[in-house]
């Protein structure tokens, strides 16, 4: 589980994350929705350690990031595994290398042990018969499903995805949405995904935080989501003239 | 002010680079591979470039001493200076800013850009170690190139000398006339210096640049520009510190 107390975070002076508070809970898939420049990819780095906040606290399974030193953050960072929008495999090496690397990287296993490990994982991700092949020379939704890979392959305690489903058409998208759900429950990981589409937020959004101009706006689940009153919600939930439609059957 | 950041910036990146080490299982195998892109990869067009070059400088200073007065043994003794002096380690490491240096930039900033940068981050590993480090390891291989480009130099010499009816006993005599150990000391000494450079200043500009495909571009440019313009300043402080 991961506690945000009262995050504050600014660029330049401009207050990009103004005082954010909420839970991330344990074993389920938690969504921090909003529109472009709402704040979510500040905060989705804030929770990785990449951005240091300008005040509050982040508490991870009863940890605070306040009192953590350089090498402290370093083996939580170890803790975390992290799905790129833009997949961030390394072009250079095979499906497997790319799994096997954070293990390569940062384990005392031996090659046959962390060979074996990665196998395990890109079976998971149904990838079995792409294993030798360069990220370039597979699609999209397959390089989503090795980033996915390489993100459980350490049996991370925390689970990050910015925009998992950006460039994938919407049929590979739900394939996506529902294994890294389905990894969530499994592996009983803390899920944390940055969207901003709706189909994700109705398929897997157990817990779900909008953000609004840097605030916290609204949260809930996926079945409140719909019924919300909140007309910022509303106006980003309704945006689309099919929801508009499915809205007249709730 | 800009430039003050950047140069601090850039002495940091080198401290970093050297701090929280990747296992030497792992970096055992990214030195060799840089070894290979950037040293051995590299061999060949240094030897093209070299052969021509020392060719001309010798055709260059033959035109020069046309008179019968002077030995001709004077067109192996000028080109090995020059060479050794100067075409090898300086003008041979500009050449490679280009090669070498673009190559550091658009492999580094592509990382940037793809965010493969920031996944190693995030997997706590020090990225300034992992590519970095095994680059400035494997320049210092750099001596090697040089040492090619001054015997492949002096041998296009002799070619082109040959080839212009210049007895082969002149020019090897004047190759060896009045040799002192110590300007090709000093050319390796220059040589090291340059090797830090090019595997340094090149991972500065991929590094921390900022941007898409387009700017990795212009970083490689950007890098190959501020490579040069320091090599040409340290050879110029170095020159004046111990050949002056």
């Amino acid at each position: 589980m991961i506690e945000v107390k009262n995050i504050i975070k600014s660029f330049d002076g401009s207050k990009i994350l103004k005082n954010i508070s909420t839970t991330f809970e344990k074993g389920k898939t938690n969504l921090i929705i909003g529109q472009s420049g709402s704040g979510k990819t500040v905060l989705l780095k804030c929770l990785l350690g990449l951005h240091q906040p300008d005040s509050g606290e982040i508490i991870y399974d009863g940890i605070s990031n306040t009192n953590m030193n350089e090498s402290d953050k370093t083996l939580l960072r170890r803790e975390m595994g992290m799905v790129f929008q833009g997949s961030a495999l390394f072009d250079s090496m095979s499906v497997l290398e790319n799994v096997m690397f954070p293990l390569n990287m940062l384990t005392n296993k031996n090659e046959e042990e962390i060979r074996e490990k990665a196998k395990l994982v890109i079976e998971r991700v149904e990838l079995n018969n792409a294993i030798n092949k360069l990220p370039s020379e597979i699609s999209g939704g397959m390089q989503k499903r090795v980033a996915i890979a390489r993100a459980i392959v350490m049996n991370p305690k925390y689970l990050f995805c910015d925009e998992p489903n950006s460039g994938l058409d919407p049929k590979t998208a739900i394939v996506i949405d529902k294994l890294i759900h389905e990894i969530t429950k499994e592996y009983n990981i803390t899920t944390i995904i940055n969207s901003h589409d709706m189909n994700s937020v109705i398929e897997i959004g157990e817990k779900i935080i909008f953000l609004l101009s840097g605030e916290k706006n609204w949260e809930g689940t996926n079945t409140e989501i719909l019924k919300t009153n909140v007309k910022s919600v509303k106006n980003f939930v309704y945006s689309s003239e099919l929801l508009k439609k499915v809205k007249k059957y709730l | 002010m800009l430039y003050i950041d950047d140069i601090g910036r850039y002495f940091l990146m080198i401290k970093m680079s050297f701090f929280k080490p990747s296992k030497w299982k792992v970096q055992r195998k990214l030195i060799f591979k840089e070894i290979n892109d950037l040293i051995i990869e590299s061999i060949p067009i240094v030897a093209i470039l070299s052969f021509f070059i020392g060719g001309v400088v010798a055709i260059q200073t033959a035109l020069n001493l046309s008179s019968p007065f002077l030995s001709k043994s004077l067109i192996g003794f000028a080109t090995r200076q020059s060479v050794i002096l100067e075409f090898a380690p300086t003008f041979m490491s500009i050449i490679m800013a280009g090669k070498v240096g673009s190559y550091i930039t658009s492999s580094i900033g592509t990382m940037r850009v793809t965010e493969q940068i920031d996944a190693l981050e995030v997997m706590g590993i020090n990225p300034l170690n992992y590519l970095v480090f095994p680059k400035i390891i494997a320049l210092l291989f750099y001596p090697f190139v040089i040492t090619v480009a001054m015997f492949v130099a002096i041998f296009g010499g002799f070619v082109a000398m040959t080839f212009a009816g210049v007895p082969s006993e002149a020019f090897i005599s004047g190759i060896q006339m009045d040799f002192d150990p110590f300007h090709v000391s000093y050319a390796y000494l220059k040589t090291i210096l340059f090797a830090f450079i090019l595997a340094t200043v090149p991972s500065y500009h991929g590094f921390y640049m900022k941007g898409g495909a387009l700017e990795v571009g212009k970083a490689s440019t950007l890098s190959f520009v501020w490579t040069s313009i320091i090599i040409i300043i340290v050879n110029f402080i170095i020159t004046q510190l111990l050949l002056s």
